[in-house]
């Protein structure tokens, strides 16, 4: 008995020796891969920006990207987490643009406070439809989204009758997006709200725990008792919810709205942020801030081909390419750990 | 290129069958462990030639080998004389060779009369030639008296009826041979009558059948030979005529013991029932009752698709229970998730750990303690260090072994990956365990470990039920087996009783709707 047990046990030393060395590069190598995949090319950029474009650096010029994108940074923040557990939410744009109606509605004859919870509220019902008809009816999320966009799509036309609202520039609600604290609007205070909320949501708490595992082996982890349904509906809600506050959050910005803002352009540039940020497609791996640099990324080569006074056009071919480079590196890492 | 079919020799039919399939010297290893040793076999035309084992026996395999769909390691294959060289199944079609699978392989989308010429399309210029295709499908549907429609959806048929399907396949090309791996699980009785009658005919036509089955019945009324396999070696082949079912089952067992296991130590007094099963029906699962009783470890044997690992999930609630009762620690479990299972201290360790056990790509950390966060946390926020401290020493416990808790587990060796599981399941401390195939696929030193680990945790009171395809690691482990067939318990075994024969006896036993 202790000859076999002492055998056994040599046996396993000699496996950890084996294992030891490779696998604990492979891990930090691919671990940190995800970072440096979007920290990397952001400080380059940036840096690039920075030399070869005068006005980049200024403060306003930041701060004005950070505005411009707040809406678009806090919807992927929340759409991270729905890609995390394994899901994929299209319906964000044309949820932006039912709250921004919403919102711009109520806030033309109500108090500020309301529409600001109408607004938010409306996305929260939203993504929570979304998540049961993707949990009940275990009907792809691709598709669930895709067709519920168009039914929002119709609610906004119906809510604005095909309208622009405007607003007034006075009162409380511009002052939602727009007061000052230490020189940066308040959109941008909510935004990395936000994305400090949902990063330690995903990184800090059981929860977040709970969405890695649904997104990564949605068997296993029902198996290990986790209430994969549950959990689903959830990052859906959250998502729709922060697509309602990226709309209110414009409409108090910009102080005018139509059915048609956002469309299916802002969920794909909220996808592309995520994905470039190195959030896995297939679900089970990604982070909210990497998200937030991707957004980033994306917003401060618009800004760069702007500054730089580069033909508008190769933005999109831009975008393109380094959207496929991310998922195609996404792939590699994924085959390179089965 | 070379897959071309005209490329690879005459195609033989039953009509020309060509001579002997031979088999000489085949091997095969799958990543280092060997799946068969040495295979030498001569199959004619006009035999039905069956091959037995246990699971795991290598029975699949070289059915797989002469059709084409695996390659042997080493040894070849000669068909009338010449080398048979195949690099696919499609390859082994031309060579006259075609499998009825033990996975159904058909297309549900498209329909029967389809999926039967699938791959042989009756076409002109690549257009299928439907009126034709169907007036052959009625021709070879009156000739083997299936009463299929050509036009239905192959996804509609129901299980029996796709194994027609697949049959029909086989026989529309005509084949010389004809490999059928558990042709008649998923048949009734009737069926099966049915099946029996066509595998007869295509032996009068000239065509070899390999005839791969756990009816041993079966086996013995359609065969001309019978050839043995156990861990992948050939045992002897013999007529079929000379056998009876008593000398087939000795010929499957009788291997040594290549493991030790631990004493098995259990107090004499019977202790408590810690869960109960009652009459339960789920699918897969007929009314199965037993008794589990604190302390004890309860094996459960039976052939590949008895029904055990369907049993464990819906004792696990992981699966739509139909009727029965289970009792945990006295009081009903209900409702419809491995949740609340968990709660209530009922633990599954699944039969497949890369599917169903672990987040491959997550950290060895995060695996152990998805299922009991709670114990390392506060209102949902983690305790890091709490949660380090706890896995760390579960790690230890269980003897994982891992260049840290932050390791992917797509690192850890098989071994090590299993006892992750086992690392897992003593964080939630549950009072009954069911581990479905514990140690599949681990290396020696590892199985060791786990038995050591089942043994101790048994001995600290809690309930344990042990599914394994390994006789040896039932009989080894348990204190008393249940072994299972179609879904039923059909008998239960302890003390003397508890050896190989019996449990063989059992789970080859034909039922009477066969």
């Amino acid at each position: 008995m202790t000859d076999l047990k002492s055998e056994s046990s040599d046996l396993s030393e000699l496996d950890e020796g084996a294992l030891r060395g490779p696998g604990f590069t492979w891990h930090r190598l691919l671990g940190s891969w995800r970072t440096a995949g979007i920290a990397i090319p952001f400080a380059i950029l940036f840096i690039t920006l920075s030399i070869s474009s005068g006005p980049f650096l200024h403060t306003t010029n930041l701060i004005n990207i950070l505005d411009q994108q707040a809406s678009t940074l806090c919807i992927a923040a929340a759409g991270t987490l729905v890609l995390i557990t394994g899901g994929i939410d299209l319906s964000v744009g044309a949820t932006y643009g039912l709250a921004t109606v919403v919102a711009g509605q109520i806030a033309a004859h109500h108090s500020p406070v309301l529409a600001i919870v109408a607004g938010i509220g409306v996305g929260l019902l939203v993504g929570l439809v979304n998540g049961l008809i993707r949990t009940i009816f275990k009907i792809n999320p691709l598709i669930t989204t895709l067709a519920m966009s168009f039914v929002i799509g119709g609610l906004a036309l119906k809510v604005s009758a095909g309208n622009l609202i405007v607003l007034s520039p006075t009162g409380g609600f511009f002052k939602f997006a727009n007061a000052q604290f230490l020189t940066v609007p308040s959109a941008v205070w909510i935004t990395l709200f936000v994305i400090v909320v949902l990063g330690l949501l995903l990184s800090r708490t059981t929860f977040g725990r709970y969405m890695v595992a649904s997104g990564g082996n949605e068997e296993a982890a029902r198996l290990a008792g986790v209430r994969v349904n549950l959990v689903r509906v959830i990052a859906f809600t959250l998502s729709g919810g922060a697509a309602g506050l990226g709309g209110v959050i414009d409409i108090s910005r910009l102080l005018s709205a139509q059915a048609a803002s956002g469309g299916n352009t802002l969920s794909f540039t909220v996808l592309a942020g995520i994905v470039v940020g190195g959030t896995s497609i297939a679900g089970g791996e990604g982070s909210v801030w990497r998200t937030g640099l991707g957004v980033l990324f994306i917003a401060l080569i618009g800004n760069g081909i702007d500054l730089l006074g580069i033909d508008p056009l190769y933005q999109n071919i831009v975008l393109g390419a380094i959207l496929l480079v991310a998922v195609g590196l996404d792939s590699w890492a994924r085959s390179r750990r089965r | 290129m070379s897959s071309r079919t005209s490329e690879v020799g005459p195609r033989r039919t039953a009509d020309n069958p060509g001579g002997d399939l031979v088999v000489a010297g085949v091997s095969k290893r799958f990543g280092g462990v060997p799946a068969l040793n040495d295979i030498s076999l001569t199959i004619e035309p006009g035999k039905v030639h069956a091959l037995i084992g246990e699971n795991g026996a290598g029975k699949s395999t070289l059915g797989k080998i002469i059709s084409g769909v695996l390659q042997p390691d080493e040894g070849t294959l000669t068909f009338g004389g010449e080398p048979l060289t195949m690099r696919s199944p499609r390859e082994g079609l031309g060579h006259g060779v075609v499998t009825i699978a033990q996975e159904l392989a058909i297309v549900p989308g498209l329909t029967v009369a389809e999926n039967v010429y699938l791959g042989s399309q009756i076409a002109t210029a690549g257009f299928v030639r439907r009126r034709e295709m169907r007036r052959q499908f009625r021709e070879l549907a009156h000739h083997v008296g299936f009463d299929l429609s050509p036009d239905v959806r192959a996804g509609n048929l129901s299980t029996a009826d796709m194994q027609k399907v697949e049959i029909m396949r086989a026989l529309s090309r005509n084949a010389a041979v004809v490999v059928m791996d558990e042709p008649s699980a998923a048949l009734s009785g009737r069926e099966s009558a049915a099946l029996h009658e066509i595998i007869r005919s295509l032996a009068r036509r000239g065509s070899a059948v390999i005839l791969i089955s756990h009816f041993l019945s079966e086996v013995l009324s359609l065969s001309d030979t019978i050839t043995t396999l156990r861990d992948g070696r050939l045992v002897r082949t013999v007529e079929a005529a000379g056998a009876t079912e008593d000398s087939l089952i000795e010929g499957m067992l009788g291997r040594s013991l290549s493991s030790v296991f631990p004493d098995k130590s259990i107090a004499e007094t019977p202790a408590e029932t810690v869960l109960e099963v009652d009459h339960l029906c789920a699918p897969g699962v007929t009314d199965c009752s037993f008794v589990l009783r604190r302390g004890e470890i309860l094996g459960i044997a039976g052939l590949v698709g008895a029904g055990r690992s369907e049993l464990a999930r819906a004792i696990f609630r992981d699966a739509k229970v139909t009727g029965g009762k289970v009792r945990l620690g006295g009081s009903e479990l209900g409702g419809h998730s491995p949740h609340r299972s968990i709660n209530r201290g009922l633990a599954l360790i699944p039969e497949s750990r890369k599917a169903m056990g672990l987040m491959m790509s997550r950290s060895v950390k995060e695996n152990v303690s998805l299922s009991r966060l709670s114990l390392v946390s506060r209102l949902g926020w983690i305790a890091p260090i709490r949660e380090r401290r706890t896995v760390s020493r579960l790690m230890d416990k269980t003897t994982v072994k891992a260049a840290g808790m932050g390791q992917s587990v797509s690192m850890l060796s098989g071994g090590n990956q299993q006892k992750l599981l086992f690392a897992r399941t003593l964080m939630c401390s549950p009072s009954v365990l069911i581990a479905d195939e514990p140690t599949r696929g681990v290396d020696v030193g590892s199985k060791r470990a786990i038995y050591d680990l089942l043994t101790e945790m048994a001995q600290e009171g809690m309930g344990i039920i042990v599914i394994s395809s390994e006789l040896e690691e039932v009989l080894g482990l348990a204190h008393r087996v249940i072994v299972m067939r179609h879904g039923r318990i059909i008998t239960e075994l302890s003390g003397p009783d508890m050896n190989e024969q019996a449990v063989l006896a059992a789970a080859f036993a034909e039922t009477t709707t066969h």
